[in-house]
């Protein structure tokens, strides 16, 4: 129901938590219903930054789609253009060149690194911990250095095109991506001395926003949200689809299900991605860096759904094409949108305090779930 | 399991349905009537357990909408994608929010963006859009001087 702000006959109180709040991480408007300090039901309100994207990408070509998709999930922006590139080339039946792979795969995980980078800074922020956020910043902006060298953008990349990506590597790429990796490496301890092993920390994310293996299917959680409550949905291992199956990496899952296993499981995983890195960032075959393709391109009749694993969760591309210049119908399965949905089960009956706990946890990154 | 034997499984659970050739995955097209049941046998019968629905939307076809599910098992790692046709001008069908807890802000999507009532929804109001929105704003018809600039 909506419900008005004010007060209740009970005497719970009805209040906004945003769209303008610096714990939200962007505009998303929050409805509590308390009691006290305790939760008794959370709305989210949506549309705040709803730019129908869904509506727009029917009249873009099949090459012009893929830079609005950038600014969806904006932090891991390589990832969402490889899902519209994956599933353009699924359409046209293109055979992308092993090089185009390698690169578009050590593209990935460094935007992982970095997305997850920024998750980890801002989610320590909110539990009051300033420092995380210098530290997490720094790293990013290495990351971010090398790929405005080659890409030439720091935040909405827009380098993946259909058949491969849209320029050669700068020349700096290798030894830069190789310097990283020595610095990155001990970095994890830094982390673990500065938040992880922190008593309040612990204290204030342990048991907090519980989930269960059923739960977290039943509502359609990604990601790490999932895989902290032990299901295994990594897209990457399940249905692998450039050279992931090329590599060698772990799929963290935690079985606690609660805010500090998703921590952990998020942590864990930036271990992984530069596990990766490390391994591809050497094999780099010579070859092509882009597939001939038309120029303008038409997908035949029917519809085409690929999945990939972005730093948040799951994320779907479902082209629907009549065999014109443009789709027909496009739907983005956004991991953040299911994310979102468990988030009233999570904190019922805990404080104002462990929402921000748990809607930290979520990494939710609103303009993917408004689209 | 494979497609070949899924399209055995299912086609013993209701006679009535229809493939869809070609794609990845198996298809079905369900009559709007029989679609409950059938997708509760989805869910709930052993050997096909589809517990996690992943992507719920609509298609505007101009004289009809179809609703796609699309389904798959984290236990069997199978997939199917239901697909029900509805009439453009009474577009209602069943939920499956109290099938798969997701589906409930999905479901508020399409209902925003297209029109379609979901039966039995829990809450069924707009999402997206602001509440007082006049109109569909997905479907193909769709007109707004203020907003849309047709090129």
């Amino acid at each position: 129901m909506l419900e008005e702000i004010g007060t209740t006959a009970e005497g719970d109180l009805i209040i906004n938590v945003g769209p303008q709040h610096p714990a939200t991480h962007g505009v998303l408007h929050l409805v509590l219903t308390l009691n006290g300090e305790t939760i008794k039901k959370v709305e989210p309100h949506l549309g705040y930054i709803h730019r129908s994207i869904e509506k727009m990408c029917e009249s873009l070509s099949y090459r012009q789609f893929i830079y609005v998709t950038s600014r969806m999930d904006y932090l891991s922006s390589h990832i969402n253009n490889h899902a519209c590139a994956l599933c353009v080339e699924k359409g046209l039946q293109v055979e992308v060149p092993q090089r185009a792979q390698y690169i578009r795969v050590i593209m990935d995980e460094l935007t992982r690194i970095a997305s997850h980078e920024l998750w980890w800074g801002a989610m320590a922020m909110d539990l009051g911990a300033f420092t995380p956020f210098f530290h997490a910043f720094r790293e990013r902006e290495t990351i971010t250095d090398i790929m405005e060298k080659t890409c030439g953008a720091r935040l909405t990349m827009n380098y993946m095109v259909p058949g491969g990506v849209m320029a050669e590597l700068h020349p700096d790429f290798q030894k830069d991506v190789k310097n990283f990796i020595q610095l990155y490496k001990s970095k994890f301890e830094e982390y673990n001395e500065l938040v992880t092993g922190n008593i309040i920390f612990q204290n204030r994310m342990k048991s907090v926003g519980y989930i269960s293996y059923a739960d977290a299917i039943s509502y359609g959680c990604s990601g790490p949200v999932a895989r902290a409550s032990g299901v295994h949905c990594d897209i990457r291992k399940l249905y692998p689809y450039d050279v992931y199956d090329k590599v060698v990496f772990d799929e963290i899952t935690e079985t606690a299900g609660d805010s500090y296993a998703r921590y952990i499981v998020r942590l864990k995983e930036m271990q992984q991605s530069i596990h990766i890195v490390e391994q591809l960032i050497d094999q780099i075959p010579e070859g092509e860096f882009q597939a001939k393709t038309k120029a303008v391109l038409k997908l035949p009749k029917g519809e085409f759904y690929q999945r990939v694993e972005t730093a948040r969760g799951e994320l779907g591309v479902y082209i629907v094409s009549e065999g014109g210049t443009t789709p027909y119908r496009i739907k983005f399965r956004s991991p953040g949108f299911s994310n979102l949905s468990a988030l009233e089960h999570m904190v019922k009956g805990l404080k104002i305090g462990d929402l921000v706990a748990a809607m930290g946890t979520l990494d939710l990154v609103i303009p993917d779930i408004d689209r | 399991m494979l497609n070949e034997e899924l399209k055995i499984k299912i086609a013993q659970l209701l006679p009535a349905i229809e493939f869809e050739e070609g794609g990845e995955w198996l298809n079905i097209h369900v009559p709007s009537q029989a679609f409950r049941s059938l997708i509760v046998s989805l869910r709930y019968d052993a050997g096909l357990d589809f517990d996690y629905l992943f992507c719920l939307t609509a298609v505007d076809w101009k004289t009809h909408f179809t609703m796609v599910y699309h389904l798959t098992s984290t236990i069997h790692r199978h997939h199917v994608v239901v697909k029900v046709k509805l009439d453009r001008n009474n577009s209602e069908i069943e939920t499956v929010s109290d099938i798969w807890r997701t589906a409930d802000m999905l479901e508020r999507e399409v209902y925003d963006l297209f029109g379609i009532k979901f039966l039995n929804h829990p809450d069924l109001r707009r999402l997206i859009m602001p509440d007082d929105w006049k109109g569909w704003p997905l479907r193909k018809d769709y007109e707004d001087p203020v907003n849309m600039i047709k090129l």
